[in-house]
């Protein structure tokens, strides 16, 4: 039995959502301790870039919407971990967007190309720059 | 003299060359050796946040091998291996947590790499020289200054991965001090602003910079606008963002000019009077020289130039 203060959650579909509980397998989190604070997205420096806010990709895949992993938001994180020493419920955000992204990039797909960048510009970068890239967003 | 491990990183031996030089040359003053390791690999810049990646805290944990291979060697006086990037100190620092509180992962990176010499213990610690300097004591730093850094008004950039996730930085994640301290212990005047732990888009300046523009104009107006004249930072992928890519900003926001931005050993050079080679700033865009010549800290180059 659940006492005061200790995490209560919400539990949506529980047992069923499938998709829920590959996201937290692999993320290592539970996203149901999410109780849509926000404090992830207001402190989140990219979410004008963004089509959905974390918070509302928390959200969607507390209900097991799969439409999480077409959205722009998780290409979009960049892991600055801002949201993670943020959350007062203790998810590491960070970690559930990876989740999403493997989701994606283990089937084969490659966000970006390094076809796509001048001979110059691969000079001048900074090689974390590239290899990070390459890591984050391809397969 | 102590004797490090030291992991210089895939950058600093390329982009980021002035952060060695300069890092090299003020840490022999203040008797830390750095031992490189004959062979070293890539740290791969970031950590693998997945639960079923084991495979990529395979290099990460190979490095601290060569750790163990030195003091084993007796050429270094303790397991500490100093890192300098922070992105390199990010992902040893998470990988070697996770090595040594997962056991499936510890024996599964031990399976695979049977035919290193020796088998990793985990015992190694893996440290940022700020750390090494904080540990000596500022005061230590303060008695090697020949040429204190007045006038000079140093905004300290954290960026993200010296001080998150919370228990991996090397300072208080939420009111770090320890470049302050060193700026302070330089003789410079710190500035402190609103963005010195925002992020400055990192790997995305590949292929979005106009968000990283936005970013990285962000944080140096903030910057600029509580009165500093300088940035420091301590990853050459924040040093790229937030100074070669003012060209990307200007195009964006036409009435930004320009503030330099430099490594913080390139300012503890500079104060400890040692030379060009040293400070190595002729690498920094934008350059710093107009400044420091201003400021009575650099004379202009012999060609008359400052670049």
């Amino acid at each position: 039995m659940s006492s005061f203060g200790s995490k209560q959650t919400l539990r949506f579909n529980p047992g069923e959502n499938t998709f829920k509980n590959r996201v937290n397998e692999l993320s290592g989190e539970n996203v149901d301790l999410c109780f849509q604070c926000g404090a992830c997205s207001s402190g989140c420096p990219m979410t004008q870039e963004m089509d959905y806010l974390p918070s509302t990709i928390i959200r969607m895949i507390q209900l097991g919407l799969e439409e999480s992993l077409e959205s722009k938001t998780i290409w979009t994180c960049m892991t600055c971990f801002n949201c993670e020493v943020r959350c007062p419920r203790g998810i590491d955000i960070a970690n559930v967007m990876e989740a999403l992204r493997q989701l994606v990039l283990r089937k084969k797909y490659n966000r970006v190309s390094l076809d796509d960048l001048t001979q110059e510009e691969l000079r001048e970068l900074p090689q974390i720059a590239i290899i990070s890239n390459q890591r984050k967003l391809t397969a | 003299m102590t004797r490090y491990t030291y992991y210089p990183g895939c950058t600093l031996k390329t982009t980021a060359k002035n952060f060695e030089d300069s890092t090299l040359a003020s840490s022999e003053v203040l008797d830390i050796e750095l031992v490189e390791p004959e062979r070293w690999n890539c740290c791969g810049t970031v950590h693998a946040l997945a639960t079923d990646d084991v495979m990529h805290h395979l290099a990460p944990i190979r490095n601290m091998i060569r750790v163990e291979e030195l003091k084993e060697q007796d050429m270094v006086d303790n397991k500490k291996m100093v890192t300098l990037c922070a992105m390199c100190y990010n992902t040893l620092k998470r990988a070697n947590e996770v090595f040594k509180s997962d056991r499936d992962k510890k024996k599964k990176i031990h399976d695979t790499m049977y035919r290193e010499d020796i088998q990793y213990s985990g015992n190694v610690e893996i440290v940022h020289l700020l750390e090494v300097l904080r540990e000596g004591g500022w005061d230590e730093v303060k008695s090697a200054v020949k040429k204190p850094l007045t006038g000079l008004k140093v905004a300290p950039y954290y960026g993200c991965l010296l001080l998150r996730p919370r228990g991996i930085g090397i300072d208080d994640t939420d009111n770090p001090t320890i470049m302050e301290n060193l700026i302070e212990a330089l003789g410079a005047e710190v500035v402190d602003f609103s963005h010195k732990q925002k992020c400055c888009g990192s790997y995305h300046t590949v292929h979005m910079k106009e968000a990283v523009a936005d970013l990285s104009y962000n944080i140096l107006k903030q910057a600029e606008d509580a009165g500093a004249n300088i940035l420091v930072t301590a990853c050459p992928l924040c040093e790229y963002n937030l100074g070669p890519r003012q060209t990307q900003i200007r195009k964006q926001y036409p009435s930004f000019d320009s503030i330099p931005v430099v490594y913080f050993t390139q300012l503890m050079a500079l104060a400890f009077g040692l030379d060009e080679e040293a400070t190595a700033f002729e690498a920094n865009k934008p350059d710093p020289m107009p400044l420091l010549t201003e400021m009575g800290l650099m004379e202009k180059n012999k060609n008359g130039s400052n670049k």
